[in-house]
C-alpha cells in the first residue's frame, strides 16, 4: 500500500441477500464496486449469522470467477462415450424441446420412468411439488445418503430432530454433549453458540473418533471406534435408570414411559399399546385413549387423568387378564444387559468413562436446572407458573447417521435426551418451526402402484413418514413402486428416499428400468456415490441393441464436473449470487429457537448470458407439460418466471398458504397465511431478505404439549391438529412392522424373504447391533475402521475449483494413528494402500494423534478426477488427493446370492462409515501418485477458454 | 500513545479459516492489495496471505489436543523488521502503533521477512513487494463506513468472536482487560520485539461428581423401585403349612 493510507474508495452499493456456499444460508451482505462485487460479509441484522461469516461464505468471490463455470447448455457428442466429457453446445429452445417431448412421452405413457434426484435438498418444495405434478413417485433430494437416520431416529421418536429442525439451547446449557459431529449444517450458528458457551464457563464433551474442528475446543475428548456410539449411549442410559437419575416427573406427563404394552402373545396386538375404551381424539394416535396403571387406585386410568400417577416400572394384569407393562418398564429390561463394562470392549471407551459420563449428565440435569418466569399451559389444561429446564443439550450428525445402525443409535440417544427432561426446554433441544410434527408426521406417500398414472399428478407425496405397514408403497406382492425401493419392505422408514440406490437398481432393472434421469448438483459420478468406479461403468454401460442402459441422463450444475461429463444433456445453473431463491417453510426453512423464520435470495450480479436457475427450468417445464398446478384450466401457462411463481402459488386455490410465510396478505400484514402479496419479494429485500415470526415467549418451549403454541400452530396452519406429541420411548409404529413381520394382524405382511430382516430390526426399543457390512467382513484381515470428515473451509466437491479455498486443503492425507502406523512400518508422509474387501487406493498417510488407533480417516471430497472442476490435470487434487468412496460398497451381500444396499435397514440411509479397511506401504518403485487414475476430463464448450496460471483479484473500482 | 492490536482466543478458535479468506478477500481489492494466487488451478497453489491458520498436534494418544493457531504480523511495539528494511518502506505508525510497508519504496528484497522471527511477512510473486497484515487499516480509519464496520476484516468475519481488537495500551480497552484477566500471553517474548498482539491460552473446564451426589432422597428409584403390593388372595405360605 502507499503512504499515506488513503481512504478506499465509496462502495457504491451495498445488497442484501443469502449465502449459499454452504447449507447453513447466512445472511450476507454483497458490496458491490460498479457492479462489481468487491466484498461480501456477513448480515449483522440477520438472525442466523450476526455478522458472522464463515471461510466459505468469504470466498463466494472465487466462485463466481471459477473457470469451471458452464455458459451454454451443451449435448453429448454424437457417438461420445459417457464419461468423456465431449459435448457440442445448443440454444435453450433446443435444450426444452427435447426436455418437453421426452419427458411429455414418459408422463403419457408410464410417469415412474421420470426419476428427479436432487443433491442439494433445500429446494425440495419446488423439485418435490414438479415431480409430484408430473406424476413420478421416483423423486427425492440427498437425505438417503447423508442423515436421514438423524431425522427418522429423532422425529419417530420425540416429534423433532438436529438439523434445520431443532438443536441444542446453549445459550442456557451447562453441560453439552457433541457426538459424531465434525463440520454442522447450522454451521455459524453453531460456532457463534460454542463459543459462548465456552465463555460463560460452559462444559464441552466432544464424543468422536477424531479430534479436529469444534472438538478441538473441548473441555474433555472421548475417542470412541466409529460405528459404536449406540453401544456408549445404552450403557449411559443403563446407568442413568439404574442409578434413578431420570426426570420422573417429566417422563410421566409427556412421554410414553408409564404407558401400558399389551404382553398377551397370543393377541394379534401383542406388543401394542393397550388402548382404553372411550372416544379416539381429534387426530390418530390420541394420547387420551392409552392407558396407565395408577399408583393410587391400582388399576388401569386413561394417561392423563387428574391425580393419577403411573407406575413406571411393574407388570400388571387388565381386568380382562391380559398381562401388561410400562413402556418404561420394558425400556429397563431392554438396557438391563448393557452395563457399561460390555459397551467398553465394544467402544474402546473405559467403563469408568462411560459411569462417569452418565453421572455427570444425570447430576448436572438434575441439580442444575433453570427456571424462568414464564407461565404456561399445557395440552391438558394443566397451568405451569414457570418453564424449567434440565441444562444439559447435545448435538449429533453423521457420525452417528451414516451407519446401519444409525437409526437405532439415534432413537437411543434421543431417548437418552428424553431420560435427562431436556427436550423443548431451556439448556436442553429446542425445536425449530415448523417442527414439532406430529410423530410420525402426516405427510404419505401413495400405498400401490395405482397411484402413479399416466398424464395424472402422483396420488401422494413422492417421500412420507409410514405409520404402518398400510402405508408402505409396494404393489400387491410387497414389491417396490420407487426406483431406489424407499417405502418398501427392505427400507420402510426411508423418508428421505435412497438416491445412492437409484444408478445402481436402475442400471440392473431392479425393479425396473428408467428412461429419463435428472439430477440437479450432485455428483453421483465421484464423491457423492459409493462404488464410484463401478457407477460410472453404469452410467455408460450399454444393451445389447447399442443403446444405454439409463437411456437418457439430464445433469443440472453451475460447474463442470465428475457427474456432468457423463450427461446425454447439461444446464447450465447460475450460482448463488445471480438467483432467486426461497428458503421456505414448506422445505427446510432457517427458524430459529423463538419462532419462524424463513429467507429469500435475490440476484445481486447478472449470470453469463448463457445460464439459467435450474428453478426458473422447472417452471418452464412444467408450464410446457402442462402440469396442473403450472396452468390454468385452459392450459396456459399460469406464472412467467419463478418470481412470480413463488408470489402467486398457492398450495391449493385459495389457501392462502404458499412458499414465503413473511408478508402474506394484499398489503403484507398476514404471516403464513394469506392472499399473495404482489410485493412479497419486494418486503423481503427491504428487511434483509428475511421474515422472523418471534412467538410469545410462553409458546417458545415445551411445544410438544403447549396448548398455547397448538393452538397457534392450528390457526397459522402450520398443524392441522392440536394433539399432543408423545414422546415414544416404546415405538409403536416399529413395533407394527414387527407384528406385520411374524404375520400377525390383518394389514400386510413382508414378503417371506425380508420377513426375519424387518422383524429383527424394527424393534420397539432401540438395541446395538454391529454395522451390517461388519458382519460381511474378514475383521482380521480388515481391522481398522475407514471415515471421512467434511473440513469447515470446504463444502463437499463444491470448493476445490475456488482458487481460496483449495489454497487450504488441495490433496487429502490418511490420517492414521502412529500407533497404527508404526506396525505397519509406515511412516509419516509415506505412501500407502488404503484395501477393503471392495476395492484399493493409493494415498499418503499422515500421522496423527487426534484418530483413535483403530480408526484411519481423511477429508470428504477433496480427491478429483483429473481435468475435473477446471483443475489442471497435474492439481494436488488429482494426483496426491483421493477418494475413499473407491472403498465403499453401495451394496452387501444379503445371503443366497442376494443382495441388498449397504443402508440401514430401518430407514435406507447409506452406511458410509462402515467400511473397514486394512493399510500397507506403497512399493518404493509405485508411482508416488493417487490410484486409481482416471483419464482427464477436457473442457467444454462455452467454458472459459484457458485455466489463468496467476490471478490477482482486484474488484474494479473507479479510484484504482 | 495507541497501539492497535489483535487478542486472539484459543480457547474458542475452532479453525475454520473464516479470518484466512476474509482478510484475503477484504485485502486484495483494497489498498493494500492485490493479493494474487500462483497456480490457483493447478499443481501447489501459492498465494499471499496475510493471515494463515496453523493446526497443529499437542501430546500423544489419548491426551490429544488440536490447536487451531491463526497468525498474522503481530504488530510488534520493538519490530525488527523496521530498522532492516534499505529503503524505509517498513515503518510503524506512531498515531495507532500499526506497522506497515510503504509499496512504492519497497524492493523486495526480503530482509524484513528475515528479521521477522514470526514468518509474518510474505513476498508477493506478482507485485515483488513484502505485505503483511495492515490491521485493515483502509478499513478501520475509514470514515465512510458505518462505525460498526470500523474493523479488521477477520474480526468482523470471526464466527466465535475470537478474535478481539483494541488498544492494548488502554488498560480499560476490552483487549487490555482480556490480557489481564484470562492470562493473555505474547510470542517468543525472549526476542524483545514485544508484539503487540497477544494469544488467550485454552482454558479447560472440568466436571466433577461428588459421590453423595448420587445417594439422593428425591431419587425417584424411591417412587418407581416401589411395586404394587401383591394381592391378598396370591398363594403364600399361609396356605401350604402349620410348622
Amino acid at each position: 500500500m502507499t503512504k499515506p493510507a488513503a481512504p478506499a474508495p465509496a462502495l457504491n452499493e451495498v445488497r442484501t441477500t443469502t449465502c449459499y456456499m454452504c447449507a447453513c444460508r447466512c445472511g450476507i451482505r454483497v458490496h458491490l464496486r460498479d457492479g462489481e462485487v468487491r466484498y461480501i460479509d456477513g448480515n449483522p441484522a440477520h438472525p442466523i449469522n450476526k455478522g458472522v461469516i464463515c471461510a466459505k461464505g468469504a470466498s463466494g468471490i472465487m466462485k463466481q470467477h471459477s473457470p469451471a463455470r458452464l455458459t451454454r447448455p451443451l449435448k453429448r457428442r454424437e457417438g461420445a462415450e459417457r464419461g468423456v466429457g465431449e459435448f457440442v453446445e445448443i440454444e435453450w429452445d433446443e435444450a426444452f424441446a427435447r426436455l418437453e417431448q421426452r419427458l411429455a412421452g414418459i408422463r403419457a405413457t408410464d410417469p415412474k420412468k421420470f426419476a428427479l434426484f436432487t443433491g442439494r435438498d433445500q429446494m425440495q418444495a419446488l423439485t418435490g411439488l414438479f415431480a409430484r405434478q408430473f406424476g413420478t413417485p421416483n423423486y427425492a433430494a440427498h437425505g438417503g445418503f447423508c442423515s436421514v437416520n438423524m431425522a427418522a431416529g429423532m422425529i419417530y421418536t420425540i416429534g423433532g430432530s438436529f438439523w434445520e429442525f431443532g438443536g441444542p439451547d446453549l445459550d442456557r446449557a451447562k453441560l453439552f454433549v457433541m457426538i459424531g459431529t465434525a463440520e454442522d449444517h447450522h454451521s455459524n450458528p453453531l460456532k457463534i453458540a460454542l463459543s459462548k458457551f465456552k465463555r460463560r464457563g460452559g462444559r464441552f464433551i466432544s464424543v468422536n473418533p477424531v479430534r479436529t474442528g469444534y472438538s478441538a475446543i473441548a473441555d474433555e475428548w472421548v475417542p470412541i471406534r466409529p460405528g459404536t456410539d449406540g453401544a456408549l449411549i445404552l450403557a449411559i442410559v443403563h446407568e442413568l435408570i439404574a442409578l434413578g437419575l431420570y426426570d420422573r416427573e417429566f417422563l410421566v406427563r409427556y412421554s410414553n414411559a408409564g404407558q401400558l404394552v399389551n404382553l398377551d402373545e397370543t393377541s394379534d396386538d401383542f406388543g401394542l399399546l393397550v388402548r382404553g375404551a372411550g372416544e379416539p381424539g381429534d387426530a390418530p394416535g390420541f394420547a387420551e385413549n392409552q392407558v396407565w396403571w395408577d399408583r393410587h387406585t391400582d388399576g388401569p386410568v386413561p394417561t392423563h387423568t387428574e391425580g393419577a400417577d403411573p407406575y413406571l416400572l411393574g407388570e400388571f394384569r387388565m381386568p380382562d387378564g391380559r398381562p401388561v407393562k410400562p413402556a418404561f418398564q420394558l425400556l429397563q429390561e431392554r438396557v438391563a444387559p448393557y452395563t457399561a463394562e460390555w459397551a467398553e470392549g465394544i467402544t474402546g471407551v473405559p467403563a469408568e468413562t462411560i459411569r462417569r459420563l452418565a453421572h455427570e449428565m444425570g447430576i448436572v440435569a438434575r441439580d442444575e436446572r433453570v427456571e424462568l418466569p414464564i407461565a404456561w399451559t399445557d395440552t391438558w389444561g394443566r397451568e405451569h407458573a414457570s418453564v424449567t429446564g434440565n441444562p444439559v443439550a447435545f448435538h449429533a450428525m453423521r457420525g452417528l447417521a451414516a451407519h446401519s445402525n444409525g437409526f437405532h443409535t439415534i432413537r437411543a440417544l434421543a431417548i437418552l435426551m428424553s431420560l435427562l427432561g431436556t427436550i423443548d426446554r431451556p439448556g436442553g433441544f429446542r425445536h425449530r418451526a415448523p417442527f414439532p410434527r406430529a410423530i410420525p408426521p402426516a405427510a404419505k406417500t401413495p400405498r400401490g402402484p395405482e397411484g402413479v398414472q399416466p398424464n395424472t399428478p402422483l396420488a401422494g407425496l413422492a417421500l412420507g413418514w409410514p405409520e404402518s405397514p398400510e402405508d408402505l408403497f409396494v404393489d400387491a406382492d410387497g414389491a417396490p413402486v420407487r426406483i431406489d425401493k424407499g417405502f418398501s419392505w427392505e427400507y420402510p422408514l426411508s423418508v428421505h428416499g435412497l438416491m445412492h440406490n437409484v444408478i445402481t437398481n436402475a442400471w440392473k432393472g431392479d425393479p425396473y428400468r428408467l428412461d429419463t434421469l435428472m439430477i440437479f448438483m450432485s455428483n453421483m459420478a465421484w464423491n457423492s456415490t459409493m462404488n464410484t468406479g463401478e457407477v460410472r461403468r453404469m452410467l455408460n454401460d450399454r444393451d445389447a441393441d447399442g443403446g444405454h442402459r439409463i437411456p437418457f441422463l439430464v445433469v443440472c450444475d453451475t460447474f463442470q464436473s465428475e457427474m456432468t461429463a457423463f450427461a446425454d444433456l447439461v444446464l447450465p445453473d447460475t450460482t448463488y449470487l445471480e438467483r432467486h431463491d426461497v428458503m421456505s417453510m414448506l422445505d427446510r426453512p432457517i427458524s430459529e429457537f423463538d419462532g419462524p423464520v424463513d429467507a429469500v435470495r435475490l440476484p445481486v450480479v447478472t449470470p453469463p448470458a448463457g445460464c439459467k436457475p435450474f428453478q426458473e427450468v422447472l417452471i418452464e417445464l412444467a408450464g410446457r407439460l402442462r402440469l396442473p398446478a403450472f396452468v390454468d384450466a385452459a392450459g396456459a401457462r399460469r406464472f412467467s418466471s419463478y418470481p412470480d411463481f413463488i408470489t402467486h402459488y398457492e398450495t391449493e386455490p385459495g389457501s392462502g398458504i404458499g412458499f414465503l410465510a413473511g408478508w402474506r396478505g394484499k398489503d403484507g400484514a398476514e404471516f403464513m397465511r394469506g392472499a399473495p402479496n404482489p410485493r412479497q419479494w419486494e418486503m423481503y429485500a427491504q428487511n434483509n431478505c428475511v421474515y422472523h415470526h418471534e412467538l410469545p415467549p410462553s409458546y417458545q418451549y415445551m411445544r410438544n404439549w403447549n396448548r398455547g403454541y397448538m393452538e397457534w400452530a392450528q390457526r397459522t396452519r402450520i398443524r392441522r391438529w392440536g394433539d399432543p406429541i408423545i414422546i415414544q420411548l416404546y415405538s409403536e409404529v416399529l413395533q407394527k412392522f414387527r407384528r406385520a413381520a411374524r404375520g400377525r394382524g390383518a394389514g400386510r405382511k413382508p414378503p417371506a424373504h425380508l420377513r426375519a430382516r424387518v422383524e429383527t430390526y424394527f424393534d420397539p426399543l432401540p438395541f446395538y447391533y454391529e454395522p451390517l457390512e461388519r458382519a460381511a467382513t474378514d475383521g482380521e484381515r480388515y481391522p481398522l475402521a475407514a471415515i471421512t470428515q467434511r473440513p469447515m473451509a470446504m463444502y463437499h466437491a463444491w470448493d476445490s475449483q475456488n482458487a481460496w479455498l483449495r489454497q487450504i486443503h488441495a490433496h487429502n492425507p490418511l490420517y492414521v494413528n502412529p500407533v497404527t502406523a508404526r506396525a505397519q512400518g509406515i511412516g509419516d508422509g509415506d505412501w500407502v494402500w488404503v484395501e477393503s474387501q471392495w476395492g484399493r487406493v493409493r494415498c499418503i498417510a499422515q500421522w496423527s494423534e487426534a484418530v483413535e488407533p483403530g480408526t484411519v480417516w481423511t477429508w470428504n471430497a477433496i480427491g478429483k478426477q483429473p481435468g475435473a472442476w477446471s483443475l489442471d490435470v497435474d492439481a494436488n487434487e488429482a494426483r496426491k488427493g483421493f477418494l475413499l468412496n473407491h472403498l465403499i460398497s453401495d451394496r452387501l451381500p444379503a445371503g443366497d446370492g442376494a443382495e441388498t444396499s449397504n443402508s440401514d435397514p430401518v430407514t435406507g440411509q447409506a452406511g458410509w462409515y462402515d467400511v473397514r479397511v486394512r493399510i500397507e506401504r506403497a512399493g518404493a518403485e509405485e508411482p508416488r501418485e493417487t490410484a486409481p487414475a482416471f483419464a482427464p476430463l477436457p473442457r467444454y464448450p462455452g467454458m472459459s477458454k484457458a485455466i489463468p496460471g496467476r490471478i490477482a483479484y482486484d474488484a474494479k473500482g473507479p479510484a484504482r | 500513545m495507541t497501539q492497535l492490536a489483535l487478542v486472539i482466543d484459543l480457547n474458542v478458535c475452532v479453525g475454520c479459516h473464516a479470518c484466512v479468506t476474509s482478510c484475503k478477500q477484504w485485502n486484495t481489492s483494497g489498498e493494500a492489495g492485490t493479493l494474487g494466487d500462483e497456480n490457483p488451478y493447478g499443481k501447489d497453489p501459492s498465494g499471499t496471505f496475510f493471515n494463515r491458520v496453523q493446526t497443529f498436534e499437542v501430546g500423544q494418544y489419548p491426551n490429544t489436543e488440536t490447536v487451531h493457531f491463526p497468525k498474522s504480523c503481530l504488530h510488534c511495539e520493538d519490530p525488527p523488521c523496521v530498522p532492516v528494511c534499505p529503503t524505509g518502506a517498513s515503518y510503524k505508525r506512531a498515531e495507532d502503533g500499526i506497522v506497515l510497508v510503504d509499496y512504492d519504496k519497497c524492493i523486495g528484497c526480503k530482509y524484513c521477512a528475515w528479521a521477522c522471527p514470526y514468518g509474518a511477512r510474505e513476498l508477493d510473486e506478482q507485485q515483488k513487494v513484502m505485505k503483511k497484515c495492515t490491521l485493515c487499516v483502509d478499513r478501520i480509519t475509514d470514515a465512510s463506513l458505518p462505525e460498526a464496520d470500523r474493523k479488521p476484516a477477520c474480526v468482523m468475519a470471526c464466527p466465535t468472536n475470537a478474535r478481539l481488537f483494541g488498544d492494548i495500551h488502554d488498560p480499560d480497552s476490552g483487549v487490555s482487560t482480556a490480557i489481564r484477566e484470562q492470562g493473555g500471553y505474547a510470542l517468543m517474548p525472549e526476542w524483545g520485539t514485544h508484539p503487540a498482539n497477544h494469544y488467550l491460552p485454552r482454558r479447560r473446564v472440568v466436571g466433577g461428581v461428588q459421590p453423595e451426589d448420587l445417594q439422593r432422597v428425591d431419587n425417584p428409584l424411591k417412587v418407581d423401585g416401589k411395586l404394587p403390593r401383591p394381592a391378598a388372595g396370591e398363594p403364600s405360605l399361609d396356605d401350604v403349612t402349620s410348622w
